[in-house]
């Protein structure tokens, strides 16, 4: 099973106009979250809303993650160790207030598990080579300590 | 719970913001720490059920803005926190904005979803916080913001 999510909020009908146009030759069910999307595809149902546990649940299931360049969604597959394919929004499309889903998939390109498609053409090379990469073994972030550690100062001290 | 003794608002709207917040959370529950959030579902799925509820706005929705400004002094006022810290957005920079007229000490996290450049929220924050991170070394400056770390 693929999970399809593109948050809770703003619709994102290139991105599951793209995954429906490629879901007969994935061959696989897809189980979508759309948000305020209007598209309506004609090869998976889809849902406005997921509540946050059974999306949490639903991901444990999935093969592979497809989905907005959100942190939500990049954070929900670093943790179960799931490979994630992200499209990012476009301001220009109206996909977005501003372009931080461009810059941050291109800061995170490196990061295991996770596979940027620039664009619709892309998408389907990205799902079968992060589908090749499968599961991998989730790790924190190496500097997540030393965050805590400041936010805990700050807590005690009032300042960093 | 609450060994620490410091009274803590934690403030983070819905999807990554929450996300962000809850990798923070066992530095937080060493204190007095009341969350606030704009999804209350989330907040269940962590097992938060006291969670404070704000409702979401950003600057396109000045009518959301304003209730949700309201909302946030009503919040602060009640629990005259001694720290506040948010990882966004809009909603938690208005907690920061109100926590001032208590007198308490103010953190900005700025979202790990900034590669780029700080969030507007963010820029913001610089001036209005007492502190001020982005979660991304190239955005870190002499002053405000600095870099501590990464959730990601």
């Amino acid at each position: 099973m693929i999970l399809l999510t593109v948050g809770t909020q703003l619709g994102f009908d290139r991105l599951v106009k793209a995954m429906d146009a490629i879901a007969p030759a994935l061959g696989q069910d897809i189980v979508a979250q759309t948000g305020e999307g209007k598209y309506r595809p004609v090869n998976f149902t889809t849902q406005d809303t997921i509540a946050p546990a059974k999306l949490e649940s639903l991901a444990a299931e999935a093969q592979l993650i497809v989905a907005h360049a959100g942190i939500g969604t990049v954070m929900l597959a670093q943790r179960l160790g799931k490979p994630l394919v992200v499209l990012p929004r476009r301001a220009d499309l109206g996909e977005h207030r501003n372009d931080h889903q461009l810059a941050t998939a291109r800061a995170l390109e490196d990061r295991a598990g996770i596979f940027v498609a620039e664009n619709e053409t892309q998408l389907v090379g990205r799902i079968e080579t992060a589908l090749r990469a499968g599961d991998w073994a989730a790790r924190p972030s190496p500097t997540l300590d030393r965050l805590r550690a400041s936010v805990a100062h700050f807590i005690d001290h009032g300042s960093l | 719970m609450a060994q620490g003794g410091k009274r803590v608002l934690a403030v983070a709207s819905g999807g990554g913001h929450w996300e962000q917040l809850m990798m923070l959370r066992p530095v937080l529950i060493a204190h007095e720490t009341t969350f606030a959030t704009t999804d209350p579902a989330l907040a269940a799925r962590d097992g938060i059920d006291d969670a404070a509820l704000l409702p979401d706005c950003n600057k396109d929705r000045p009518f959301d803005t304003v209730r949700c400004a309201i909302a946030a002094f009503r919040l602060v006022r009640r629990l005259r926190p001694h720290i506040v810290i948010s990882t966004g957005a809009a909603p938690g920079l208005l907690c920061l904005l109100a926590a001032k007229s208590v007198g308490a000490r103010t953190l900005w996290i700025d979202s790990v979803a900034n590669a780029g450049a700080l969030s507007l929220s963010g820029r913001m924050a610089v001036k209005i916080a007492d502190e001020c991170l982005t979660q991304w070394e190239h955005l870190a400056s002499d002053a405000q913001p600095k870099f501590r770390g990464s959730v990601l």
